[in-house]
């Protein structure tokens, strides 16, 4: 399994490597301060860090917050910045980038990484600018009782077999709308697009230029299945995000669903829902166009970054601290929050829909600078088209024109 | 005025006269947990010395005001020259993102706006007429859509008319379609913000004219009866006009209020079917990681201008009145 694999590539060095570095905390008396998202498993990595390394710092803030992406630029531009470490994602990430925010790693981790896997340094030509520990991406949640009653015996694997599967559900009268999707306006049904139309081979921009490459065959296809899956999700599905969905799966309203990873363990535990329904709910690959094709998925990172604008002692500090908490003994106090890529990680049934889906051949949400620019085009003039008031290409047109406007005040095109 | 109006607006200005400078993209490989590919990336130190010799970014004039975040001159024409039917241009041109919220604005505040006017006093004329003893409560109760953050207010009614809520679960009943849904049409999302608009504002116009209704001359009222007019025609000769300035200052205040709609746009998730001048300032600062801060303060400007366009009867209707009275 692809995750297995990553954790083996580690597991050798950490055993090595684990007990002399335990306790390393980098020079004493600094200050540290986080600034990160707020959910689970970015609570353990950083509250683990405060754990190991609070008393030999002089100061040990951590700040999470929703908006932490928001402020973050802002927060990161003053010197000395407000924050010594943010923690991001493939999307933040480029977004500190972008105002060179953010410093190379390579002598910190040479100092105090060595023990941790290769394949963690998110690096840009030769400089390690993040550090990962997790992973994330979207994935099939199929109901297998519900199926079944539609006469269907296997997991589809595709989206016209997801698209048959509803179909069959619906004649069958068992439910009239079985699918869900995270489609709200904006960021989410951005995303949702970028999921169909990399499955389909889309590429975004023109290689090595922010020119935009969405009106193509692969961005109308990409459309045009994605209207045929809604045409079985609820008609509020353009108000819908994360949690509405979660809440709809567990209210046993749905059979088939493409949501977060991150989402699994919530729906698969015993909070929230009923023993039908967790009892019968599938994590599998994301569907692809043909049998064994790409995954519609983006592959996510979560990792931590140093800000440039601190002193070095500070920047050694703070990563000390938080590399001193990504090991085997901070897994396993909280191996289901998170789908981890460190050494110790135990993936149970609800990193099976990730794992496959990066197996599979999933593509990683790109790391460029003008993708945010991109998805927000995407996320504001999709809608006309889902409600069915445009066609597909009018629509990616419209995209791609909000884009090039959006891009020449940012200076990606002249 | 100067600290808090001028210079603000002043700033806003300026900042959308600019762009930002020209990145200088480099390729470069990326690698990661999921494996290497070529990437682009901003190289910093060209971008810093541009950024260094003008701070405030490249002087692009009022091409952000005619680009197609905004007036969108060019796509207009271009609408005009390729439409053949009228409607058609229309389309074309409301689905361009600034005159699309333009239309929604507008309507929201042409509907909001008299309707509030016409049932806040209403209200206040009918609280009046109450016996003291339950005119305290009334008062109360009809103040209270006013004391309920717009936000949660509209977010609490926002679930109330989801399928599986009292609100929309009733309407089903009545309508009996199980599918109906008020969050899937736009025409219906348009009707739920205009309800939540006149909900949420009622109670401002109702207090200042319930207030108003304490100084109509009592004399002149008993008068009127006298004269044999009857309680409508005490409403409509006397009350009224005695009311004109206060109906024009809360005409004023409704206008800007209405204007700047935008709290139940996201609350309500409405942004597939209604956006607002104030969403798009919204999303341009928001949305993209990077705020777009010379696009924001185009529509800012376009805001203030549209509000002072909006105004303008009202002020010199107003500025009549007093000239009048001073004679």
């Amino acid at each position: 399994m692809f995750l297995k694999k990553l954790i083996l590539t580690s597991a050798v060095a950490t055993l090595i490597c684990s007990a002399a570095f335990a306790k390393d905390c980098g020079p004493s008396g600094q200050s540290i301060r986080i600034l990160a998202s707020d959910f689970p498993a970015i609570h353990a990595v950083a509250g683990t860090a405060e754990e190991n390394c609070a008393a030999s710092a002089s100061e040990f803030t951590r700040n999470h917050t929703t908006e932490a992406r928001q402020i973050m630029n802002a927060a990161l531009t003053p010197n000395p910045a407000e924050y010594t470490s943010v923690i991001v994602a493939n999307s933040t990430l480029t977004q500190l980038m972008n105002d060179g925010l953010v410093r190379p790693l390579n002598d910190l981790v040479e100092k105090y990484g060595a023990d941790l896997p290769k394949n963690l340094m998110i690096t840009i030509d030769d400089n390690i600018m993040a550090v990962a520990f997790m992973a994330n991406s979207q994935h099939l949640f199929s109901r297998k009782d519900i199926l079944e009653k539609a006469g269907i015996n296997s997991i589809p694997g595709t989206y016209s077999e997801m698209i048959a599967a509803a179909q069959a559900i619906r004649k069958a009268g068992i439910m009239e709308y079985p699918i869900v999707m995270n489609m709200k306006t904006g960021w989410n049904v951005g995303e949702s697009f970028n999921l169909v139309f990399l499955a389909h081979g889309g590429e975004f921009f023109k290689p090595g230029t922010a020119e935009p490459t969405v009106n193509s065959a692969a961005g109308i296809a990409a459309l045009n299945t994605l209207k045929a899956l809604v045409e079985y999700a609820h008609p509020d599905h353009l108000t819908q995000a994360s949690n509405e969905t979660q809440a709809i799966w567990e209210a046993g309203d749905a059979a088939l669903g493409i949501m977060w990873g991150s989402r699994g363990s919530v729906i698969l535990d015993d909070e929230g829902s009923s023993e039908q329904v967790t009892s019968n709910t599938v994590l599998s690959s994301a569907p692809s166009v043909k049998p064994g094709g790409i995954p519609g998925a983006t592959l996510w990172w979560d990792g931590f970054t140093i800000s440039k604008n601190v002193s070095d002692a500070e920047a050694e500090a703070t990563f000390a601290a938080l590399a001193s908490s990504l090991n085997s003994d901070m897994v396993a106090a909280n191996n289901d929050d998170a789908i981890w890529l460190l050494e110790g990680f135990k993936p149970g049934a609800a990193a099976e829909g990730v794992s496959a889906t990066a197996k599979g051949g999933a593509v990683p949400y790109p790391m460029l600078p003008q993708i945010g620019l991109l998805h927000n085009a995407l996320g504001s003039e999709l809608s006309e088209f889902l409600k069915g008031n445009e066609s597909a290409e009018k629509a990616l047109a419209d995209v791609e024109a909000a884009y090039v406007t959006a891009a020449k005040e940012k200076g990606f095109l002249q | 005025m100067i600290l808090f109006i001028a210079i603000p607006i002043g700033s806003a200005f300026v900042q959308s006269l600019f762009i930002q400078h020209d990145q200088v993209l480099v390729l470069s490989k990326n690698c990661g947990p999921f494996g290497c590919r070529e990437t682009t990336s901003v190289d910093i130190e060209a971008t810093k010395e541009l950024r260094q010799d003008s701070p405030l970014g490249k002087f692009n004039g009022i091409g952000t005001y005619l680009n197609r975040s905004h007036l969108a001159f060019a796509e207009v024409g271009n609408a005009w020259a390729v439409s053949r039917t009228f409607s058609g241009f229309l389309n074309e041109v409301l689905d361009l993102p600034f005159y699309g919220a333009l239309m929604f604005t507008l309507t929201y505040t042409a509907v909001v706006t008299p309707l509030v006017l016409l049932l806040g006093l209403a209200i206040a004329i009918g609280v009046n007429g109450l016996p003291n003893i339950i005119k305290g409560p009334s008062i109360f109760v009809s103040l209270l859509p006013f004391l309920v953050t717009p936000l949660v207010g509209s977010l609490i009614l926002f679930w109330m008319v989801d399928g599986d809520g009292i609100i929309g679960a009733t309407i089903q009943l009545i309508f009996n379609d199980p599918d109906l849904s008020l969050k899937a049409s736009t025409g219906l999302t348009w009707t739920m913000l205009i309800v939540y608009g006149i909900w949420h504002t009622l109670p401002f116009s109702f207090i200042v004219f319930y207030a108003g209704l304490q100084t109509v001359p009592v004399d002149t009222l008993e008068a009127a009866e006298i004269d044999g007019a009857t309680k409508w025609q005490c409403t409509v000769y006397v009350v009224v006009p005695h009311l004109v300035p206060l109906i024009t200052f809360v005409t004023l205040m409704l206008l800007m209020d209405n204007f700047r709609v935008f709290e139940p746009i996201v609350s309500f998730s409405a942004e597939a079917h209604a956006r607002s001048l104030s969403w798009i300032i919204f999303n341009d600062l928001r949305e993209s990681g990077n705020p777009l801060y010379g696009s924001a303060g185009a529509t800012s400007i376009l805001t203030i201008i549209g509000v002072i366009f909006l105004l303008t009867p009202v002020l010199i209707r107003n500025w009549r009145d007093f000239k009048l009275r001073r004679l």
